[in-house]
């Protein structure tokens, strides 16, 4: 691609930015597109995007599927908005690990957010990712924060016990429980379990609802004493709207309680310093796997198979060649 | 950093009074299977709805599936509603009931393809695939 190309292609990336900024949500969608594909541009969009943010407030919601996080976030959503404020949503759902295709269907429970001009909702896949987000959920945050949205609502991939990236992108994270899938043992697990600032028991009208409230309580008062915040427990009916009022009341407690101690701008510091690395890193991983497909040939992995060389000096040889040439192009 | 992380990305959904959606989920899982993103809207879209969701999920192709015998009023609102919308680009696919007799208007109207009982889902897929490429 010559020089002038990049210039158009960078000019009408530019345009679509300046579009989303007065509003168009055409816009909006398609800048996020663009980020979620990695497409050229959409690095200069991110760079310009970035300063318009205003630092929305970020709020996760995770559990295991079923669990009614679509439900419940479509509520809060509606709650937020009512009080008075903008709100975005971001839905991710398992990409196929075999063929990359995603059956994205949080939208069917967001009945009223679904038909409300005013809450935007995008749908995405994990595409790889492993731990309940998708790679572009970071940026699409940004994109979200400079068209406006005072509240971003992230609702995870359904997750297990393991997948806690939500904590990474967000100032408050809700874990969502249901009745009826394990004693008291699976709330002690590390984990999930772990990153609530507020716990949700949903479906509260099923039979040991009280149950796990009180299981998530014995567990979250095992050790809290020194902790400042203590999760709160909130009992829902995401279907009936029950509790939602209670739980957007603690969902800005909970803000209130990160700014009062100056606990929220370190979160942002933290959030930008990883942001940073992982932005770094990725670039580095690109360059090295198109200098390196040359290198790694047929007959160097045959060598390695047959012991007569390793995989980890080679692995260092890949690194050497790779500072060599970026000195060489960079310095 | 080409073209090449381009995903497909396509809404899925029914129009107006329907609630016959097996159709709609074999097709959603057949496209799922194909590599394709969908967004599965459900049941019961007008087609301000369709629009709406179209654009903030920024879809390259809309599919609708239609048992109702609705699809000469809904479909041209919902293409028309694209254009007025600066979207006349994602492609509109219908399916389900509707008669050969039909299927001239809705083109007209700017509804891409048609298909019905008896077309494979693998012809299905080759043609998202073509004019998702197209673009």
């Amino acid at each position: 691609m010559n020089l002038s190309e990049k210039d158009q292609r960078d000019s009408s990336v530019l345009e679509l930015v300046d579009k989303m900024l007065k509003g168009s949500v055409r816009a909006l969608g398609k800048l996020i597109t663009l980020i979620e594909d990695e497409s050229p541009g959409s690095l200069e969009a991110l760079k310009k995007i970035y300063y318009h943010t205003k630092d929305a407030y970020v709020i996760g919601v995770t559990g295991a599927p079923g669990t009614g996080k679509s439900t419940l976030v479509d509520r809060i959503a509606v709650e937020i908005k009512r009080q008075g404020f903008n709100v975005g949503i971001i839905a991710i759902d398992p990409s196929s690990p075999f063929t990359g295709g995603a059956f994205l269907g949080d939208r069917v429970r967001m009945m009223s957010t679904s038909n409300d001009n005013d809450i935007y909702i995008r749908s995405m896949g994990t595409r790889g990712s492993l731990g309940g987000l998708s790679e572009a959920t970071a940026s699409t945050v940004k994109v979200l924060d400079a068209f406006g949205k005072d509240f971003i609502l992230i609702e995870t991939a359904g997750t297990g016990q393991a997948e806690v990236d939500v904590i990474k992108e967000t100032d408050t994270t809700v874990v969502v429980c249901v009745p009826g899938l394990g004693d008291e043992i699976q709330t002690m697990k590390a984990g999930v379990m772990e990153i609530g600032d507020i716990f949700v028991v949903n479906k509260a009208d099923l039979q040991d609802a009280d149950r796990l409230a009180g299981d998530i309580e014995a567990m979250l008062r095992m050790g809290y004493e020194s902790k400042e915040w203590t999760p709160p427990i909130i009992k829902t009916i995401a279907t009936e709207g029950t509790g939602v009022v209670a739980l957007v009341e603690e969902i800005l407690n909970h803000r209130g309680y990160l700014i009062r101690n100056g606990l929220l701008k370190n979160k942002k510091a933290r959030r930008i310093k990883q942001e940073i690395m992982e932005i770094a890193r990725n670039k580095i991983i690109d360059k090295i796997s198109s200098n390196e497909t040359n290198q790694l040939s047929d007959a160097l992995l045959n060598e390695i198979m047959l012991r007569d060389k390793d995989p980890y000096t080679t692995a260092e040889k890949i690194i050497d060649n790779f500072a060599e040439v970026f000195q060489k192009t960079h310095l | 950093m080409s073209s090449e992380n381009k995903k497909l990305r396509v809404l899925i959904g029914k129009l107006g009074l329907d609630g016959h959606d097996r159709g709609s989920k074999i097709i959603a899982k057949a496209l799922r299977d194909a590599g394709m993103e969908v967004i599965y809207t459900g049941l019961r879209k007008t087609p301000q709805d369709i629009t709406r969701i179209a654009i903030e999920e920024d879809v390259d192709i809309i599919g609708i599936s239609l048992l109702s015998g609705a699809h000469e009023t809904l479909l041209p609102e919902l293409c028309q509603l694209l254009k007025e919308n600066d979207a006349g680009d994602i492609a509109v696919v219908a399916g389900g009931i509707i008669p050969k007799d039909d299927i001239p208007v809705l083109k007209q109207a700017g509804v891409k393809a048609v298909f019905g009982p008896g077309d494979t889902t693998k012809k299905i897929i080759k043609y998202i695939k073509s004019i998702g490429t197209n673009e």
